[in-house]
This record gives structure tokens, C-alpha cells and sequence, in this order.
């Protein structure tokens, strides 16, 4: 896209986006401003759930979507080891563990042997979701679980300039958010797992050549993606609670996250989950009724235009 | 094998045969009545549910499975809150596995449709489970289709006076887009405006949107109160993150909004729910002796469930119930088209553990609502006690049926 | 359509008289050995044999055979099929072909008459039907324009986003869609002094407009269109290098597959007596996907084939396993199927027939890729 084109192009989406936030800070400043705040936060558990996904995907070419279960069995664990020890770290721990290891599994005994073939890999993962979710269902029931925030991290902050509180728990997940994006960033770009992970991405066949040992890669990424989908579930079991349905949620939600901002780039996904997180929040604050409309409008819109997502690479 | 191992294995299957054949024949005198039952198993109301069916199997096993002399046989179906999969489940419920007689479905568009099938099905009754919009039996009724509990409406009458007596002069509303909670916010409002209380705002949420944030961001300053009509995960949801939010504001709560279900949710209990009003068919504290044995059975029967009987069990144990005591009035007599049945539902006036239940001119049910409030007992378990018993609420409110109009987001209104 | 009326309607650019695509098409269609109605492909026994148990099915099976299995399978089987076509040989996976469906049920339903009066024309019914197809094939072919760009799984992606937020669409919206309550008693008209909605005649409607379906799918691939179509699939670099206009050529396979899609629409809708936005919604999406996938995309019988096995598994589950668990049952089934065949049912069909047949590479040939051409 030449210089001019790109120009225009920021002007014409750029230009209403702040006719808009002006208009909103004249409107009510205090509404506004909560709102940014509530989509940046739920961006970042976005961004945590949808940075395994693009990781899977960018590496195996694999759209697991059962990416969804995963995090509705880290979320489960989580909350059941909160309850037995009482910690909620212990808890993040285990959310994650058993979600790197279900991953691990599916990698290994499924994946493993159907290599190249991604529109059955993809069916292989629908049928895995379903089931995973049903065995969830039987063995844990329909009810509602909500997970309670550690006791450092309950209640509001009060006495904030403009909006006077805001739930102390749900701002800490900006921090977690950035944290977990940098170490994801430096794990890739600074280890050696990290940059063979990204040699795999740009050429497979190349690093088999090398004589590097391909499954073990794909079976580390796969525990890795899988782990950040459980790591999710459990602070999504704090602020969303789990349910039965959630784990459908998400995984659209990482869908449209991953491909707005690019398959197999982590920093795509940072910059998709904050647009689809700052859409979602300022449409239900502002036009509740039409909200998620405009949320996968967006999403058309930039798949129509940018086939391949903002920071996407080619199939 | 050898001929002796042969020879036992004849016998055996003869001997099995033969019993089979007699247990069969002891039954051959009275062919049992096959009741079918439909709840949702799967999807946002599935702990709803599971409670449902316990109400409904609670009303079979007070008769030891036998009614008028004849064995009762219920098969189950599942359906998961959606129109099309509840009426496939009754379909085959009522052509393939061939019942007598129909109980369900849990939701309210489940209902409408049901209802829609059942005109197709002349000769089979069809009584409701817990499906509580308000056009099921206001809007083009069907002449086999009873529904013995109240609709959503229905459940809200005295909230809006309970509210007003609290000091609650202004209210915002939040609630799911769609019929069952249009129904529960009329009920409130017809009575609230009418006695002069405010709504300023109504903010209408998707159904099954978790994040509420925006919402609470935009709760105004100078309402006394939250009415909130949310139910299942969303409401949990909401609590939770109100109160995270450092919200403080008293709630008035929706039929399912404190239900057992909720106050029970696995997580730490919200001190903050104590003190709120609601409306609802069932208040778990309420002292009669005919609610005491009802919750009694209920715990003896089924030690997994709630520690008391959720709304949804409650209200289809009294729906099994009815179709139980109209055979039995009937003397198990389903033939000619069912018509003594139907004639005997409609007239019957049916004994409930809150009261007594009669139907109107479109067999819906005109019953007893409770207006109730959340308190917390000496083990620090939630429940609702009994703020004040409405009996004969009927369908149209108190207000004349021609005045009367269905619940929708801009009905009423009186900002 | 003729090859030059198809090359004119898609402004290919070919000033020079050489051999042109279509003829080259033409060529490639003969040297494979499939023509329009050649003697390679005769009427087998097993047609004949499918055929008049199709036909013969309502005097045996009882009404609710007839109607909740039969009816429903072809209903959904026609949408299924549009699924098989666009995706098995035009390589285009979209999951929004229930939206195209959905579409046409509530245009059906908003043209004519429904429940509630507020949202509804009333116009006759045969117009709404008409109405409604041309409505939900022109919705395809925008779908089409924006997805053509994309490939694989953004595909998949792209036309999911469309279908949800078309879901959510009609679940807010009460002045046209009526919301979640959606359009009740959309029921099919009483002609010729038959109520279409009873289990037989119903039964017939959705079997003639399944096989004309089959019969229209199984024809067009073998055109000078679907052969191209079936050339984009597998390359699309070197069709654009022959003169192929492949996106117009991918656009209209998407309208084409709307079509057939609103048809099974419209049965589907006459069929439950209602349209939802639970009708549209990712449930749905998935499920129609899941049927094509069961039966096989590699020849159209695979759509109904899928739906059949659905719609057993979807009744009688619930009677085998606990009846909470058949969503388990329905999952088990489906992954099975997946990961032990390579192409649904009609793959473990090829592979049972190849090694029961004595002539080998006579009943299939494929390409380097495992692909299939027409046959």
C-alpha cells in the first residue's frame, strides 16, 4: 500500500474514532473513561487466551478449536484447587498445568499423526470440544462456579480521580496482561526454543532439516498455547465465572481476536484483543442493543480488506 | 460347549423368559400411563434444570409411581432453551414414543412453541413445565395445552408497593432482552408507576453477555435501587462484579435473579444479596405445614440436591402434580380424545404446597405470589423469608384484559 | 448454459482465436472420461434400488419416521449439500451457509404470513418463497464477495464471523426480526386440497427439491463451469494463468450454493413451523458443517448421507446413552468418523468398495493431492 493510501486510510477510520471520544468526554467523562478501562482489561484476558491460539496456529498451521474446553478445564481445576488450598496462585498454576497437559496429550497421541492435514486436524478439534465440555458438564454439573479474587486483590480501589472506584481485581488483570505478554515475547525472541519455534513458522521443512527435532517443538508449543488457555480460565473464573457455554465464548472471542490482529503473531494478538476489547466494552456502554453486531462488522470489515489480519502472514 | 453347560444355559434363558412373561402379565390388566417430561438439560438453564426434573419425579414417587391404578412411566427428553430443539424433543416424545400425556418445557420461547405443536395434537394433553411468557396463554391459546403455574408476570405483583415501602422512589432497571424478562419488569412496573415510583433508565443486555461493566458504569448516581432481571450465570455475574465495583445500591431482584440456584452459586456468599426483594412463586422460609412437608420430601429424596427446592423444582412438581390428580379424578380414563381429562384439569381446583391454583378461561393458572427477602440463617446459608403472601393473582394482573398489554422494552414505561 | 454464453457472462478477456478455456475445458471434461450423459456414467442398480425405497418410504415408515427423520434429513441434507458442493469442489469452506438458510426462512416468514401480525406482510405465499430464495442467494453472493479474498481457514473464519453476527443481528432486533422470539407458525400452504405440513406430502415436497438438488449439483460439476470450478480448487494460480476469471468464478459458485441453500431453507423453516435466532445461531453453523463432514464432501450423496446419521443420532441417542449425555454420543460419533477415515462415511464407503472390487484404480483415480475429480 503506497504512503498516500495509508494516509487516507488512517484518516478515515482515525477522524470519527476521535469525533466519537470527543463527543463521549463531553458527554460523560466518567463513563468514558470506566469504559476505557473495562475494555483495556478485557482485552488483556482476551490477549492471555488468544496469544495460545495464534501460538498453535502460527507454528502448526492447526486451528484448535478446542481452545474454548481448555479453558473452561484450567478455569475448573483453578477454582477446585482454590477451594482444597485456599491459594489462587496455586490455583493459576494448576489451570495451567492441566491444560498444558491435556494440550500435550492431544498433540501427541492425535495431532502427531495427521500432519499437513488442516481442515481434519481442525474437525478433529470441533469433536474434542464437544466431548471435553460434556465430560466437564457430567462430572462437575450445570452450576455456576465463580472463583474469588485473593484477598489482596479483593474489593474496589476507591477514591480515583475521575471515577471514583473501580474493582481492584479487575485492573490487576491489565498488569498480568502486560506481563504475560512480555515474557511471551521474550520467550520467542530471546531462547532458543523461542527462535526455532519461529524458524518452524517461517519454514517447517527447513527446520526438520536442520536437525532439529520438529515433534518435540510442535509438542512444547502445543503444552504452551493449551497452558495460556487453562492460565486464562482461571482469572476469566474470577471476573466472568464458569459455566457451561463459556468455553464457546472464548473461543470466538480468540478467533476474532487472532484474526484481526494476524494469525501466528503474538503482537497481533495484543492489538487484536485490544480493538475487539475496546469495541465490545464501548458498544454495550454506549449502543447495548446493536453491540455485538458492530464487534463482528469490525471483524468482516478487516477480513474483507486484510485478508490475512492486520500482522498476519499467509496460510 | 459341552451339552451339560448347554443344557444349563436353555434353562436359565426359560426361566428368565418365563418370569418376564409373568411380571409382564401382572401389569397386563391396567397399561401404564405414559407421561413424557421435558426440561432443559443443556445449555444457560441447565442447573434449572435438573432441579425441574427432581420436582416433577418428587410428585411421581409421593404415589409411589402408581396413579388410578396404573403404573406410572415417565420418559425423559432434553432440550437446551431453544424453540425448534424443545419441539423436535415433544414431537418425539408424543409420536414415536407414543405418551399419553406431556409435561414441559422449562423456557418461555420453549413454551410458545410447544404450544404452537400441541394445537396439532388434538388428542394428547399437553401441561406445561415452568415456561413462564406471558402471550403462552394470552395470545392464541390452545384448548389442550394447561398451564397450571403462574407466568413470569404474575410473579412480580407486590414487588412494586414492597419497593415503594422500602423508600425505593427511584429505580433503574437491568435486564435481559427478551420475553421472560419483559413479563417480570411489567409486573413490577404496573404497580410502581401506578403508585407513583420513577424508572429512569432501563438498560436492556444481551442475553448471555457476561461482561456488565458497561452497564454498571452507567448506573445514575441518584436511583435508590437496582431492579435486576437477570438469571443463571449472568446474574452471579452481575453480583459479583457490582460489588467488585465497589457498588453498594440495594437490589430488587427478579423471580430467578435470587432463586436458590443463585444464593447457592459455588463461591463465596455475597453478604451484600441480604435484604433483598423479590417476587416469586415459592419463598423458602415460608412456614406453612404443606410447604414444610414439601421441602421435607424434597431433601429426603434427594440428598445431591439444593438445600432447599429451587423455583423451577417447585413449579414443576405442581404442574406433575396437577396431571397426577386430574387422572386420578378421571380414574385413569384417557379415552375419547382425553376429554374427561381436560375437563376435569380445567375445572379441578388443584392443592399446591403454597396454596391453592385454579385456571381461568385460557387454563392459565391464577395462583399465590410471594413477595420475599434474602436473609441469612445461623449456618450463614442464604434464603428468601416471606415479606407478604398475594393469593388469586390472575393473569392479566388486576387490570382489565382489555386495557391489558403484553410486556415488551418499551411497555411500561414511566421515566 | 452454453461454453460461449458462460465465457461472455464472465468477461474472460481472449481476443485471440486460440483454443479457448471452455474448449479446453471441454477437452480435459472428455479426456477424464465424464461427459454430460455419457455411457461412463450409467444408471447403476444401487440408483434405482435408493430411488424406490425413497420413494416408497411413507407407506412403510410411520408418520413420525416419515416426517421428524425423513423430511428433516432431506431438509437439512439440501442445506448440507450446499456445504458439499462449495467446499468439496470448490474448496471454499463456509460455515454461513445455515445464514443463507436462515435468511430465506425469515424472509419467507416476514413476506408472508407468521404469528406475529406486527412484522409480517402477509403477501401470498408463493411470492414470499420467492421472495425469500432470491433474497438469501443474493445475501450468498455478498458473502461470496467477501470471503473470495480469503482461503482455507480465514475462509472458515470469515463467513463464521458473518453468520454470528447475523445471529446477533436478529436476536436484537424486534421491528424486523423479532428478536429472540423469532417468527412462529411459518407453516407451508394448503394446495391441490392437501396440507403440505402433514408427514407424507411434506415428506414428497422436501424429496422432489432434494433430488432436484442432488441431480443439479451432480450435473453442473460435470460443466465446462463446474470443471473449472473444480480446477480453481486445486490451483487456482495456474486457472488464472489459463484466463480463468477465478474470483468471479468463486463468487458464483457462492450464489449457486445459496440457492440451494435457501431452498432447504425454506423446507427447514416450513418443516420446524418456525425460524429463531437459535435457528442461525453458532449451533447450527457447526452442525451443518459437521453433517457434511460425516457424510463425505467428495460426491453429493455425502450431505444426505451426513444428515441421516445426524438426525438418528439426534432422536435416538438420547434412548441409548443417559439422557444427558447423548451431546457425548453425537461427539464421540463425529470424532470417530473423523479420525479414522479420510473422508467421512463416503471414504469408509471408497475404501470397503476398493478392497472388495478385483480391478484396481477402475472406481477412482485421484489426483497427487488425494483430491477427486468429477465423476
Amino acid at each position: 500500500m503506497t504512503r498516500a493510501w495509508k494516509v487516507f486510510w488512517a484518516l478515515v477510520i482515525g477522524i470519527p474514532i476521535l469525533a466519537l471520544a470527543a463527543w463521549g468526554l463531553h458527554d460523560n467523562v466518567r463513563l468514558f473513561v470506566i469504559t476505557f478501562l473495562n475494555g483495556l482489561t478485557l482485552a488483556s484476558l482476551y490477549f492471555i487466551v488468544a496469544s495460545g491460539f495464534t501460538l498453535v496456529f502460527g507454528l502448526m498451521r492447526n486451528v484448535n478449536l478446542a481452545h474454548g474446553s481448555l479453558y473452561l478445564l484450567g478455569g475448573y481445576l483453578g477454582y477446585f484447587t482454590a477451594q482444597f488450598t485456599g491459594s489462587w496462585l496455586l490455583a493459576l498454576a494448576a489451570g495451567f498445568a492441566a491444560a498444558a497437559l491435556v494440550g500435550l496429550a492431544m498433540q501427541v497421541s492425535i495431532f502427531r499423526f495427521m500432519p499437513g492435514q488442516d481442515l481434519r486436524q481442525t474437525m478433529v478439534t470441533i469433536g474434542l470440544s464437544i466431548v471435553i465440555a460434556d465430560l466437564l458438564m457430567w462430572a462437575i454439573g450445570a452450576q455456576v462456579h465463580q472463583m474469588s479474587p485473593p484477598p489482596w486483590l479483593d474489593g474496589p480501589i476507591r477514591n480515583l480521580p475521575v471515577i471514583r472506584a473501580y474493582s481492584t481485581y479487575r485492573f490487576s488483570l491489565l498488569p498480568i496482561g502486560i506481563v504475560i505478554g512480555v515474557a511471551l515475547w521474550l520467550f520467542l525472541n530471546r531462547t532458543r526454543v523461542g527462535m526455532m519455534i519461529r524458524a518452524g513458522v517461517d519454514d517447517r521443512a527447513m527446520l526438520a532439516a536442520a536437525g532439529v527435532n520438529v515433534n518435540l517443538v510442535f509438542a512444547t508449543t502445543f503444552a504452551i498455547g493449551a497452558g495460556l488457555a487453562g492460565f486464562g480460565g482461571v482469572i476469566g473464573a474470577v471476573e466472568l465465572s464458569m459455566v457451561p457455554g463459556e468455553d464457546t465464548r472464548l473461543l470466538l472471542a480468540s478467533l476474532i481476536v487472532v484474526i484481526v490482529g494476524g494469525m501466528g503473531s503474538v503482537v497481533g494478538a495484543a492489538i487484536g484483543a485490544a480493538i475487539f476489547g475496546l469495541a465490545e466494552t464501548y458498544g454495550l456502554a454506549y449502543a447495548p442493543t446493536y453491540s455485538v453486531v458492530f464487534t463482528f462488522v469490525i471483524l468482516v470489515l478487516v477480513l474483507a480488506f486484510r485478508p490475512r489480519g492486520i500482522l498476519g502472514r499467509p496460510a | 460347549m459341552e451339552s451339560g453347560k448347554r443344557t444349563f444355559v436353555r434353562t436359565l434363558v426359560a426361566v428368565v423368559v418365563v418370569v418376564a412373561a409373568f411380571s409382564a402379565g401382572a401389569f397386563a390388566q391396567a397399561p401404564p400411563v405414559k407421561i413424557g417430561l421435558l426440561a432443559t438439560l443443556e445449555g444457560p438453564f441447565a442447573a434449572g434444570g435438573q432441579d425441574s426434573m427432581r420436582g416433577a419425579e418428587l410428585a411421581v414417587r409421593q404415589r409411589n409411581g402408581v396413579v388410578a391404578g396404573r403404573k406410572i412411566e415417565i420418559i425423559k427428553a432434553s432440550s437446551d432453551a431453544k424453540p425448534d430443539v424443545a419441539v423436535n424433543a415433544t414431537r418425539k416424545l408424543v409420536e414415536q414414543d407414543k405418551v399419553d400425556i406431556m409435561v414441559g418445557p422449562l423456557s418461555g420461547s420453549e413454551g410458545i412453541a410447544v404450544k404452537e405443536y400441541s394445537k396439532t395434537q388434538p388428542s394428547i394433553t399437553f401441561i406445561n413445565g415452568s415456561s413462564g411468557a406471558q402471550a403462552t396463554t394470552l395470545v392464541n391459546p390452545s384448548p389442550n395445552f394447561f398451564r397450571f403455574n403462574t407466568d413470569g408476570g404474575q410473579w412480580m405483583v407486590g414487588v412494586g408497593k414492597a419497593a415503594l415501602d422500602k423508600g425505593y422512589k427511584k429505580v433503574m432497571v437491568i435486564a435481559e432482552d427478551y420475553a421472560f424478562p419483559y413479563s417480570q419488569v411489567q409486573g413490577f412496573m404496573t404497580e410502581y408507576c401506578k403508585l407513583g415510583g420513577k424508572v429512569p433508565v432501563k438498560a436492556w443486555v444481551p442475553l448471555g453477555g457476561k461482561d456488565y461493566a458497561s452497564v454498571i458504569a452507567r448506573i445514575p448516581k441518584d436511583v435508590d435501587a437496582l431492579a435486576v432481571v437477570l438469571g443463571g450465570a449472568d446474574a452471579v455475574n452481575f453480583l459479583n462484579q457490582y460489588e467488585q465495583a465497589g457498588g453498594d445500591k440495594p437490589i430488587i431482584g427478579g423471580s430467578i435473579t435470587v432463586s436458590q440456584d443463585i444464593l447457592n452459586y459455588k463461591g463465596k456468599r455475597r453478604e451484600s444479596l441480604v435484604g433483598t426483594i423479590a417476587g416469586s412463586p415459592i419463598a423458602d422460609a415460608y412456614e406453612a405445614p404443606e410447604f414444610k412437608a414439601f421441602v421435607a420430601d424434597y431433601k429426603k429424596n434427594f440428598p445431591d440436591g439444593y438445600p432447599s427446592p429451587s423455583l423451577f423444582a417447585l413449579v414443576y412438581y405442581i404442574n406433575m402434580k396437577a396431571t397426577l390428580d386430574g387422572l386420578d379424578i378421571v380414574k385413569g380414563d384417557l379415552s375419547d380424545g382425553q376429554k374427561k381429562y381436560r375437563d376435569a384439569l380445567a375445572k379441578m381446583t388443584l392443592k399446591t404446597p403454597v396454596g391453592d391454583v385454579k385456571l381461568d378461561g385460557n387454563r392459565q393458572a391464577i395462583g399465590t405470589t410471594f413477595v420475599t427477602e434474602v436473609v441469612k440463617d445461623s449456618q450463614g446459608n442464604l434464603y428468601n423469608r416471606v415479606l407478604k403472601k398475594i393469593d388469586n393473582v390472575n393473569q392479566t394482573l388486576g387490570v382489565p384484559p382489555s386495557e391489558f398489554k403484553i410486556g415488551s422494552r418499551d411497555e411500561p414505561n414511566c421515566p | 448454459m452454453s461454453a460461449a454464453n458462460w465465457r461472455r457472462a464472465i468477461n474472460v478477456q481472449n481476443p485471440r482465436p486460440l483454443p479457448t478455456s471452455s474448449q479446453a475445458s471441454a477437452r480435459v471434461a472428455r479426456e477424464a472420461g465424464v461427459g454430460r450423459f455419457s455411457f461412463e456414467n450409467p444408471v447403476r442398480a444401487r440408483h434405482v434400488l435408493v430411488l424406490a425405497f425413497l420413494l416408497a418410504y411413507p407407506w412403510f415408515a410411520s408418520p413420525f419416521f416419515t416426517y421428524q427423520i425423513g423430511a428433516q434429513a432431506l431438509a437439512l441434507g439440501l442445506i448440507a449439500l450446499s456445504l458439499t458442493f462449495l467446499g468439496g469442489y470448490g474448496g471454499m469452506i463456509s460455515l454461513a451457509q445455515m445464514t443463507v438458510a436462515g435468511i430465506a426462512g425469515y424472509m419467507v416468514a416476514i413476506f408472508g404470513t407468521a404469528a406475529t401480525d406486527g412484522v409480517t406482510l402477509g403477501w401470498p405465499w408463493w411470492l414470499a418463497v420467492l421472495l425469500g430464495i432470491v433474497i438469501a442467494t443474493g445475501a450468498a453472493t455478498f458473502i461470496g464477495w467477501l470471503s473470495v479474498r480469503t482461503e482455507g481457514i480465514y475462509t472458515i473464519m470469515i463467513t463464521l464471523a458473518v453468520g454470528v453476527a447475523f445471529y446477533y443481528l436478529v436476536l436484537q432486533n424486534y421491528t424486523v426480526f423479532n428478536g429472540f422470539q423469532g417468527e412462529q407458525k411459518v407453516f407451508p400452504p394448503t394446495l391441490a386440497g392437501m396440507y403440505w405440513r402433514d408427514a407424507t406430502p411434506f415428506y414428497y415436497l422436501a424429496l422432489f427439491w432434494a433430488l432436484a438438488g442432488y441431480l443439479f449439483v451432480v450435473y453442473l460439476v460435470r460443466t465446462p463451469f463446474g470443471i473449472a470450478l473444480q480446477g480453481i480448487r486445486d490451483n487456482p494460480r495456474r486457472m488464472h494463468a489459463l484466463g480463468f476469471n477465478v474470483t468471479a468464478h468463486r463468487v458464483a459458485a457462492y450464489a449457486v450454493a445459496g440457492a440451494i441453500a435457501a431452498v432447504g431453507g425454506v423446507l427447514f423453516t416450513w418443516y420446524n413451523g418456525l425460524v429463531t435466532p437459535g435457528s442461525v445461531g453458532t449451533h447450527w453453523l457447526i452442525n451443518i458443517f459437521v453433517i457434511a463432514v460425516l457424510g463425505g464432501m467428495r460426491h453429493p450423496v455425502g450431505a444426505f448421507l451426513g444428515a441421516i446419521v445426524f438426525v438418528l443420532l439426534q432422536n435416538f441417542a438420547i434412548d441409548v446413552i443417559d439422557r444427558e449425555r447423548f451431546n457425548l454420543v453425537i461427539g464421540a460419533v463425529f470424532l470417530a468418523i473423523v479420525l479414522f477415515s479420510r473422508d467421512g462415511l463416503l471414504g469408509w464407503w471408497t475404501a470397503l468398495s476398493a478392497r472388495l472390487s478385483t480391478q484396481r484404480g477402475a472406481t477412482t483415480w485421484k489426483a497427487a493431492r488425494g483430491r477427486l475429480y468429477a465423476r
